[in-house]
């Protein structure tokens, strides 16, 4: 199946949600072009709602429309849904008992020419530390699609962390998701890649083809929610292969790497754990995505690269 | 079911029956702070006549189902006055009145700051200034997309912001949002008591003209005093046929009104009050303490 472009697959799901589901709305905080919200927009105007670049009261009028029954997904890019729009996002939405769903487009290095200022290389480090928030970064289409019902039909507030370009196809349109449930792609006895987010989930895989012609057999899992975090599943990896690299498209601090330092830590596994992310003592900067997945260390030589230092 | 409002100004004898819920209020929510001995006076003081024009005869409402799909809503944007919300809602059948003393206590449903969580006829949970009223602005979004009650009413969100709190980015975010939306359910107060946590308004960071400011924002703005029942049945009925736009009431009132030690000083903002600060606060007002 050829790619789809990640945004326009947002949009149409909700369009076609908001068919069967009257309490679907949508907020833009003047980002609407750029996550592509405009094929709802057209199809329900009276639930598409732009606050204008109001970070803080996008999620505010979130919380208010979520208190009277409403199921709102919010957008904006990731660095301002996290950082921005944190203690709203905390209180009004998740203390308070609401169902907001915050989406965080353009993580990380895809933020490419929006360059340091706009690259979220921290919001899931932020969002880890919510109670009971659901983090979900969908690594294809079918599961962003799956991502956006379970986000509907969950009881409390949800991050969509949003990769906006397009993907291709890792699974079947029938696939069965489920938040916490972590997805097994290819089974080794030497290492486990675990990745997050469709660009990190592409590297990981091209990273476990190379190890492949090596000789280096590695289990490749796409995590798909960092919270919950699928432990159960976890543990019995690195359990079976004492070797696990954590791959995100975010700082090594506070997110998946740490995630997995802290389960392996506390269920005393014997296992070693090198975690590919951008340095903990590195801010973003402005280039192409693929210079700086690469500049940052992100692409598949160097998650090779971290597997063959532990397998050695 | 919620009980129709009165659509008509509201009487002498009905003006000094609300003076009495007022007075009955502010006793108990002095009381509950004085169980514990600290605790937001000022704020709570001066917001205690609107709470008691609202909940005894603005609002609609049903005590017995603090949930009702045909309620008006209302956020207590300011929450540090939970409080004075909690001694109104006691007063008013939603809380036995024994629950006050439990406020601030270890597992109490009565938290310092409003929680729609715990408390029921609690709204929306507030407490980080400015966030209650911009999800205010999405209540009264959703109460809109809802549409009218069978009888044609309005549903309405109220909601009440401190004169400190409008110092806050987020108010001017959501004021602007609700005039866009033109949402005419919604009204608004804001507590002028002159004071916030560090001194006077004008000295922490004068907010000028605050009418001027919710007018040029695209709002209705009235000021009125908020310790005057009368004024503050005018200004509601007038708000309530407002159309197209919100509508702001700037309160004019005093902060701790009621505690003679305490009034419009910024000490009063959290200050220490136990059952001796009370029996000043009878004999002031010619009371006897009871226990
Ligand atoms: C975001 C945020 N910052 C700071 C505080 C701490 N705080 C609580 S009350 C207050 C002053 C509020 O002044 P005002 O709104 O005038 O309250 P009132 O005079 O009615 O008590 C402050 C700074 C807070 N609760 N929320
Ligand atoms: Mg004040």
């Amino acid at each position: 199946m050829a790619d789809r472009e990640l945004r326009a697959v947002y949009a149409q799901k909700l369009v076609a949600l908001a068919a069967r589901d009257p309490r679907v709305c949508v907020l833009e905080a003047d980002l609407a072009k750029a996550t592509g919200t405009g094929p709802f927009a057209a199809a329900y105007p009276e639930r598409f709602f732009n606050v204008g670049v109001a970070e803080a009261n996008l999620v505010g009028v979130a919380s208010g429309l979520s208190a009277t029954g409403r199921k709102p997904f919010a957008a904006t890019f990731g660095c301002f849904a996290s950082r921005r729009a944190f203690d709203q996002f905390f209180l009004s939405a998740n203390y308070a008992g609401l169902e907001v769903v915050l989406v965080g487009t353009d993580p990380g290095v895809t933020a490419a020419y929006n360059g340091g200022t706009h690259m979220p290389l921290e919001d899931l480090a932020l969002m880890r530390t919510v109670p009971g928030l659901a983090i979900v970064e969908p690594a294809d289409p079918t599961s962003l699609e799956a991502a956006i019902t379970l986000a509907l039909e969950r009881k409390g507030c949800t991050y969509l962390r949003l990769q906006r370009k397009s993907a291709p196809e890792l699974y079947q349109a029938n696939e069965h998701f489920e938040f916490g449930k972590a997805k097994l792609l290819r089974r080794g006895k030497d290492v486990t890649l675990v990745a997050l987010g469709a660009l990190m989930v592409a590297e990981a895989r091209k990273a476990a083809e190379t190890l492949a012609a090596e000789g280096i057999e590695a289990t490749l899992v796409d995590a798909f929610t960092l919270a919950p975090l699928d432990g159960k599943l976890l543990l019995e990896l690195a359990g079976e292969t004492r070797r696990m690299v954590s791959c995100e498209n975010h700082r090594v601090t506070g997110g998946l790497g740490s995630a997995l330092a802290e389960l392996l830590a506390e269920a005393g596994v014997p296992a070693r754990l090198a975690r590919i992310g951008v340095a903990a003592d590195l801010f973003g900067e402005v280039g192409t995505q693929d210079w700086l997945a690469e500049h940052f260390g992100l692409t598949a030589p160097h998650i090779a690269a971290a597997a063959r230092d532990l397998v050695k | 079911m919620t009980a129709k409002v009165p659509e008509t100004p509201a009487s002498a004898a009905e003006i000094s029956a609300l003076a009495a819920r007022a007075k009955s209020v502010r006793r108990a929510c002095l009381q509950s702070i004085a169980t514990l001995g600290i605790g937001h006076v000022g704020g709570s003081m001066s917001v205690v006549e609107i709470l008691v024009a609202l909940y005894f005869r603005h609002l609609r409402l049903d005590p017995a189902d603090s949930k009702a799909a045909d309620r008006d809503w209302f956020v207590l944007s300011k929450g540090h006055a939970g409080p004075a919300l909690y001694a109104t809602l006691a007063e008013k059948g939603y809380l036995p009145k024994e629950l006050l003393s439990t406020l601030n206590k270890g597992g109490t449903s009565l938290p310092s700051h409003a929680d729609r969580k715990l408390t029921p006829g609690v709204d929306m949970s507030t407490g980080s200034l400015g966030q209650g009223f911009s999800a205010a602005t999405g209540i009264a979004l959703g109460l809109r997309l809802d549409g009218p009650r069978s009888d044609g009413s309005t549903k309405r969100c109220w909601v009440i912001i401190g004169d400190g709190e409008s110092d806050e980015g987020q108010v001017w975010e959501a004021a602007s949002f609700a005039a866009h939306y033109g949402l005419d359910n919604l009204i608004a107060f804001t507590d002028a008591n002159k004071f916030q946590i560090d001194g006077s308004t004008e000295a922490v960071m004068n907010l000028r003209d605050l009418c001027a400011k919710w007018e040029a924002f695209g709002w209705k703005a009235l000021r009125v005093d908020g310790h005057d029942f009368a004024a503050l049945d005018r200004a509601i009925l007038a708000a309530k046929t407002e159309k197209g736009r919100p509508v702001m009431i700037i309160l004019d009132t005093i902060k701790a009104k009621g505690v003679p030690a305490l009034e419009g000083r910024a000490e009063s903002h959290n200050a220490p009050f136990t059952a001796v600060e009370m029996a000043a606060v009878d004999a002031a007002s010619g009371e006897a303490l009871h226990g």
